[in-house]
């Protein structure tokens, strides 16, 4: 077994085999992972017996359950109307200028991904942006560089 | 009436949280009848969006003769504008965990889950760690009960109730038809109790206080308090508890910061009030006034007057476009018409009168759309578009 | 029974059942309500909303096709809030649908384009969509094109390919304005798990499914004097074409068929069903055979139940979903393939051809026939057996493009060599028809009898029940048979791949200890195939069935093996069943295939 099918047989051993179970561990993989290739979606299909196509087709309703190649640190910028009024276009700016990379790409030593995303629930506190699970608030370009800085040393 | 339109702060959700377990006990110890009865005598209304009242909701899923029975708490809160669901589950996690408790007991349902959006994944070791705690006072209790947290992974629509079910039946969150309705048959097709965070959190201050104390705040229609969200352009960023039925007025002059232009209530799928509206606009289930309903989750966004009315459209629409289920015609294909028709309008390869077109695209949308998804985008652009038309324009 | 509710549509009162929806209510009423996602033999989804109609006290208006009808509701199925809200809706499909018609292969018979003529759509106001979009086409599959700028996203193919065929080999994927019919990571329709069966072209209201057409190639072929052109025409078309013609389903229009193939200009024109008769010598014989390897040889190499091979959907279902049971499929080649195989070898030879210059083309019902023909091992003649296959649907399209006037036609006969048939091939039309064939035959060599049902008629195995089964007790056989003396012979019936997979699954589980079975991909078998003309349904396939056990009531010759062409072919050329040259020509070999 590989990395990989080790991974989803463990996932579901956990979660259990049921249809209702597939988020769940599309969510471990992508957790593990950072997305899911075809190759994983397959080794999900027939873990719990579902046709691959079904697999794909819910994955990609999912935003956070990416179907490309991503970074291990994923940068979701928050775009909604109160990021937006609140310089959401700097903090981009800061990012991409810090990591060389645009919207939806990925770092060439594949550490970061940069993405926008929907409302994150943050309004009060605009500017916002997540990195994996981790949220920053109250953005200014100063503080997204003295952030990355951070990460870069990760 | 008790109708003042004054805007006045309240304190109960965030209020006091370690009195739980006696309150719950002391719940689950009286006549399911008259809980039910006691929830729809305090007039609450659910705080999601749809404002159907709760008491009810729970009632008809009582009378189910079905065995397998679910609560839900729907932590989805995607809507533009809204963060008032997070800080309940950070700051009093146990009066929603005890509400489904007690919505279990009533209802006859053994198994509780939330369901608790993608950007939220923080909240769960923590939520995770209250979770067992109840659990094992249940267990002491000798109450049978159980809840697991079910993640959500980036999609606004999982919000709808039946959308979120599909989702937690690991498919694509498709809104269903209906009926049927959730409480003959939601998840996995058994009848089902799904409610709002914040509208647990109240069922808590109804059953520890008594309804008549929720009942006699806010005004007829729109009974007790309400978390606000409040964001934009105002000096006071952040969530308030306020009784419902105040004018916006009111709450303009507490929270604008002096130049406020409109005020978007109820986040994207809600209402752009403009500031000659503020005066007779009041905020409630039914606001008499003008006519705007649901604070879909209290969102309220202030805009003063630096801001261009065509961009918060554009952005809503974007919104919409992307966070559609895609699934029907009008909404699927009415979003990209409407953000590709004001961009039309602006640029002028098409004249203004289009944008009248659009609007009767929007009333189609309202008509005919699956879900409160695509009907409730001509609100957001019915309400922009006749009070700025000139901002879309030039 | 339960108690009937009362509704009224546009101000007229009726009694319904409960349960039923609006537009089942209205259409009983006979008042038409549009449709476009609706499809009787699916599932309700709601999601076009063409169908909305107006419920007194109502704002919003309703989808007709999932709204259960209540007491005393008041609906308005013509309101202009519902005249306008359909037209808009109309419009709104337009704008992202690539609506160049003229270009379309669907022109005429798309429901959009129905729907548009019928509210007169004329003028675009909604800004088109299409330059926006990076629509694709997929073109790689030798059986259908996938055309997303034609898609209005249904989801008909998606749940025909899981409802009714348990296949799902397309999805539904991504969201919003992005949201689209798709394949596992967009692949080719020819790479993913696709059977080839069509059964999403059927079911495709517009240009978006379609069958590759091989229509140019077969007037080439035609216009080629070089060329001797030859055409079989399978048991299910002459049950359907009419319907393309104007006729009512149900009405049969075999002579009127074979008389527009001659004038179309093809040389020779012949019937699928003759090899229909001869795969039931073969596959009786293979049958048979393999119960006396297991029964009286213990031989425990020998695979039972034996499974059917006539459906090319089911065989590459099952290479894909069950290929440990490859060994239980019948060797026999369908008989599509089987009369290519002989044509090139045994026709050419008798009619003093060279096989270099046959082009041999097939009418079928099925767009899988399409994928077979282009298999690579089916070059057993020393060309490609059969060369180009033509849909019901595309001999259709022919016939119209030559100026025939079908509906005068005289009637004519099949020609000969490969022209004469039985009762028992036409049946192959219909599910059950190859069981009922290969019993009729097998019974009668097994005993010296003919089996033992009023009039041949094998009732049990008819029907469209999704899966039948049924058994026959051998008594008194033969000598060389006295080994059945007893036997009760146990099979099943199949149609439709949710319906295999039962079977399938009951097999794999021990759960059955079927002796044969018959598994044919499409729903009702051929006369519903994926190449049959659109609209197909239940009751047009109730219709079709009909009209096939008719066609075998009316024939003289009822039983493949007293088919005197196919007798004389076994004489003349092959020998005997299972012999060495019908294993040359008439068997084959199975892959296995990716499950996913
Ligand atoms: C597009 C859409 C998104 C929604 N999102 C949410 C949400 O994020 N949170 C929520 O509680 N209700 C949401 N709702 C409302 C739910 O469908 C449902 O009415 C609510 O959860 C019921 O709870 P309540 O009665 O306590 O309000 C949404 C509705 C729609 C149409
Ligand atoms: S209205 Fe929009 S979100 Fe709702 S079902 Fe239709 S397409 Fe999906």
């Amino acid at each position: 077994m590989n990395p990989t099918q080790e991974l989803i047989t463990n996932l579901a051993d956990q979660y259990g085999r049921n249809r209702e179970q597939l988020l769940p561990i599309l969510q471990g993989v992508v957790e593990k992972e950072k997305f899911l290739s075809d190759y994983s979606m397959i080794e999900i299909a027939r873990e719990l017996d579902i046709p691959a196509a079904e697999v794909y087709g819910t994955a990609t309703f999912y935003s956070f359950l990416e179907y490309k190649q991503m970074g291990t640190y994923i940068i979701r910028v928050c775009k909604t109307i109160t990021c937006s009024m609140k310089g959401k276009n700097q903090i981009l700016l800061t990012i991409k200028d810090m990591l060389k990379i645009g919207v939806g790409e990925t770092t060439p030593d594949r550490k970061f991904s940069l993405l926008e995303t929907n409302c994150l629930g943050w309004c009060h506190k605009a500017p916002a942006m997540l990195i994996n699970d981790e949220i920053f608030t109250e953005l200014t370009p100063e503080k997204v560089r003295g952030i990355l800085t951070e990460y870069l040393k990760k | 009436m008790a109708t003042t339109y004054n805007l006045k702060r309240a304190d109960f959700i965030f209020r006091n949280e370690n009195d739980w377990e006696k309150i719950l006990n002391r719940t689950l110890q009286r006549d399911k009848t008259e809980l039910i009865n006691e929830l729809i005598s305090s007039e609450l209304k659910g705080r999601g969006g749809a404002g159907f009242p709760t008491g009810l909701k729970w009632k008809l899923a009582s009378e189910s003769k079905v065995q397998e029975k679910f609560i839900i708490c729907n932590a989805d809160e995607g809507e533009p504008g809204t963060f008032k669901d997070r800080e309940i589950l950070t700051k009093v996690p146990f009066k929603v965990l005890s509400s489904m408790a007690i919505c279990a007991y009533i209802i006859g349902a053994k198994q509780g889950i939330i369901y608790l959006r993608g950007e939220y994944r923080f909240l769960k070791p923590d939520l995770e760690k209250t979770i067992s705690e109840f659990e094992y006072y249940c267990n002491e209790i000798n109450f049978d009960f159980k809840i697991k947290i079910f993640m959500g992974s980036g999609a606004y629509i999982c919000g709808e109730e039946t959308a979120l079910f599909e989702s937690m039946e690991g498919k694509r969150g498709e809104p269903r038809n209906k009926p049927p309705f959730p409480t003959n048959a939601g998840y996995m097709d058994k009848p089902t109790v799904i409610n709002n965070v914040e509208t647990l959190a109240h069922t808590f201050t109804i059953f520890k206080y008594g309804a008549t104390k929720f009942y006699d705040l806010g005004v007829q229609f729109s009974r007790g308090t309400k978390l606000f969200s409040v964001s934009g352009d105002t000096p006071k960023p952040g969530i308030y508890e306020l009784e419902l039925g105040m004018s916006l007025q009111d709450f303009v002059d507490e929270f604008g910061d002096g130049d406020t232009k409109a005020v978007q209530v109820g986040g994207a799928s809600g209402f752009l009030v403009p500031r000659k509206r503020f005066g007779e606009t009041a905020i409630g289930f039914r606001g008499k006034l003008t006519g705007i309903s649901l604070p879909t989750g209290g969102s309220m966004m202030l805009f003063n007057s630096s801001r261009s009315m065509f961009n918060v459209l554009d952005n809503y629409l974007e919104f919409f476009r992307e966070e559609s289920c895609g699934q029907c015609t009008p909404c699927r294909v009415g979003c990209q018409q409407l953000l590709i028709g004001i961009k039309a309008v602006k640029q002028g390869s098409k004249p203004a009168s289009y944008l009248d077109k659009l609007l009767k695209l929007t009333e189609t949308m309202q008509y005919t759309a699956k879900c409160g998804l695509g009907q409730s985008v001509a609100n957001s652009f019915s309400s922009i578009v006749e009070n700025f038309r000139e901002e879309m324009i030039y | 029974m339960s108690k009937k509710i009362n509704i009224t549509i546009n101000g007229v009162v009726y009694e319904v059942e409960p349960g039923l929806t609006i537009l089942e209510a209205a259409q009983n009423a006979g008042i038409n309500i549009p449709t476009l996602c609706y499809h009787k033999d699916l599932c309700v989804a709601g999601n076009c909303r063409v169908c909305v109609v107006e419920i007194a006290g109502q704002k919003r208006l309703a989808a007709s096709c999932a709204t259960p009808c209540q007491e005393n509701m008041e609906v308005l199925t013509n309101t202009l809030k519902v005249r306008n809200s359909r037209k808009h809706i109309i419009e709104l499909l337009l704008s992202e649908h690539n609506a160049d018609c003229t270009k379309c292969y669907k022109n005429g018979n798309c429901e959009l384009q129905e729907l548009a003529a019928e509210y007169k759509i004329m003028s675009q106001d909604l800004i088109d969509l299409v330059p926006y979009k990076d629509y694709t086409i997929d073109m790689f599959s030798p059986s259908i094109i996938k055309d997303d700028s034609r898609c209005i996203r249904c989801q008909r193919c998606v749940r025909t390919c899981a409802e009714l065929q348990g296949v799902n080999a397309l999805t539904v994927a991504y969201k919003g304005d992005k949201m689209k019919i798709s394949t596992f990571f967009e692949n080719s329709m020819n790479d993913v798990v696709c059977t080839t069966c069509g059964q999403c072209v059927n079911h495709c209201p517009t240009g978006a499914l379609i069958e590759k057409n091989y229509i140019e190639d077969a007037w080439e072929a035609i216009s080629d004097p070089e060329k001797h052109v030859i055409v079989q025409t399978a048991p299910a078309v002459r049950v359907g074409l009419g319907e393309e013609m104007g006729f009512e389903p149900g009405e049969s229009v075999t002579g009127k068929m074979v008389a527009a193939l001659k004038n179309l200009g093809f040389d020779s024109v012949l019937d699928t069903d003759f090899t229909a008769d001869l795969t039931i010598m073969e596959e009786g014989t293979e049958l048979l055979t393999r119960l006396k390897k297991a029964l009286v040889d213990k031989d425990i190499n020998i695979k039972l139940p034996m499974a059917t091979s006539c459906s090319p959907g089911w065989i590459k279902y099952i290479e894909h979903m069950y290929p440990e049971y490859l060994g239980n499929l019948s060797t026999c080649k369908s008989p599509q393939q089987m009369f290519g195989a002989l044509a090139k070898t045994y026709y050419a030879k008798a009619r003093k051809l060279d096989p270099d210059k046959i082009v041999s083309v097939s009418v079928m019902p099925c767009t899988a026939k399409k994928f077979e023909a282009n298999r690579p091992e089916m070059h057993d003649s020393g060309y490609r057996d059969v060369d180009i296959v033509l849909t019901t649907r595309e001999l259709a399209i022919m016939i119209k493009q030559a100026g025939i006037d079908f509906r005068k036609l005289p009637e004519k006969k099949f020609d000969r060599l490969m022209g004469d048939s039985s009762g028992a091939a036409v049946i192959f039309g219909a599910t059950g028809g190859v069981m009922e064939a290969a019993l009729r035959t097998a019974y009668e060599i097994v005993t010296g009898r003919e089996v033992p049902f009023d009039n041949l008629d094998i009732l049990p195995v008819r029907g469209l029940e999704g899966v039948r089964e049924a058994s026959i007790k051998i008594e008194k056989p033969l000598e060389n048979w006295a080994f059945l003396d007893g036997v009760e012979l146990k099979c099943a019936v199949a149609h439709g791949l949710v319906n295999a997979k039962k079977v399938m699954d009951a097999v794999k589980e021990k759960k059955a200890d079927y002796h044969f079975i018959e598994i044919m991909a499409c729903p009702g078998g051929c006369l519903g195939g994926g190449g049959q003309p659109i609209p197909t349904n239940p009751e047009i396939r109730e219709k079709r069935t009909k009209a096939i056990y008719e066609e075998d009531k009316n024939l003289s010759i009822r039983k493949s093996h007293e088919n005197p062409e196919v007798i004389k072919i076994y004489k003349d050329f092959l020998g005997e069943p299972l012999g060495k040259k019908s294993h040359e020509l008439l068997h084959t070999k199975y892959v296995a295939r990716n499950r996913y």
